[in-house]
């Protein structure tokens, strides 16, 4: 089997995705799941906890830009934190800093989400 | 781990694999053994894996559509500094003059899907070239310099 897991969490109305392993355009097909499950359950405030990812290829990215659009127009977002240096540069190459919330921890995207109820 | 500055001399090493994307982890792990041991330091080994690993990826999806019984054949050639990957395949051919690659924040501003693979691989690559080649088969190019090893 391959060397990737997804773990979900639900915390105050936001949902936590936990990344292990890597991903790629063999696992990349299990995160979309996650996502469609996420979107169809109207779950739309998302943050990807990367601390446990050890490798993107541009396939997991190709999943969060799937999904971001409909996201955003629910009123909701795609944060991504605790990412290794390794994984920023790959989303750094393709300018994923312009475009994605990318939080140094968990803890401050989920304070992001708060802070936009204002 | 320590990079090796000095070990024996590599000239040419092969793979090949299905074209099925459970191998690309393989190919990653074969490509990073072979990048470390010609002393490429750690963020560039990373590169090297990265962008064979899309360029794989493209091949399974655009050239061979998924169908996982086809052939890939994996080359890295050595000579002096010059780390080059050759990747062959007998594939749907591809126009990448076709592809620009694409200014990033327009492209990411319409929420664009496809087509970050090529655009990464010239980013991390010194240099990236596709040749045909007769009786139906094509060749990726990926070249990476490494400056400690030019003019030793």
């Amino acid at each position: 089997m391959s060397n990737f897991k997804i773990d979900m969490r639900e915390m105050n109305n936001i949902n936590v995705i936990d990344l292990k392993g890597y991903l790629d355009a063999h696992t990349a097909p299990e995160l979309e799941k996650a996502f469609q499950d996420l979107l169809e359950g109207k779950k739309f405030r998302i943050v990807v906890n990367c601390r446990d990812l050890t490798y993107i290829s541009s396939a997991g990215l190709g999943v969060f830009m799937a999904y971001i659009e409909d996201v955003r127009k629910n009123n909701g977002d795609i944060k991504l934190s605790n990412m290794s240096p390794k994984v920023y540069n790959v989303f750094d190459l393709l300018g994923f800093p312009l475009l994605y919330d990318i939080a140094k921890d968990e803890a401050e995207a989920i304070n992001k989400f708060n802070t936009l109820q204002y | 781990m320590m990079a090796a500055t000095m070990s024996t001399k590599m000239n040419t090493i092969q793979l090949k694999i299905k074209s099925q994307t459970e191998k690309l982890s393989f190919v990653r792990e074969f490509v990073s053994d072979a990048a470390q041991k010609f002393g490429f330091d750690e963020e560039s080994v990373n590169k090297i894996a990265l962008a064979v690993d899309e360029a794989c990826t493209n091949i399974i999806k655009h050239s061979y559509n998924y169908v996982p019984n086809k052939d890939i054949d994996i080359k890295i050639v050595t000579d002096d500094g010059n780390f080059e990957i050759i990747i062959t395949h007998e594939g749907k051919l591809f126009d990448p003059q076709a592809i620009k690659p694409p200014d990033m924040r327009e492209y990411l501003t319409h929420f664009r899907k496809g087509g970050l693979g090529m655009h990464l691989m010239r980013s991390l690559m010194d240099k990236v070239e596709y040749k045909i080649l007769p009786n139906k088969r094509s060749e990726v190019h990926l070249l990476k310099r490494n400056p400690i090893k030019v003019g030793r």
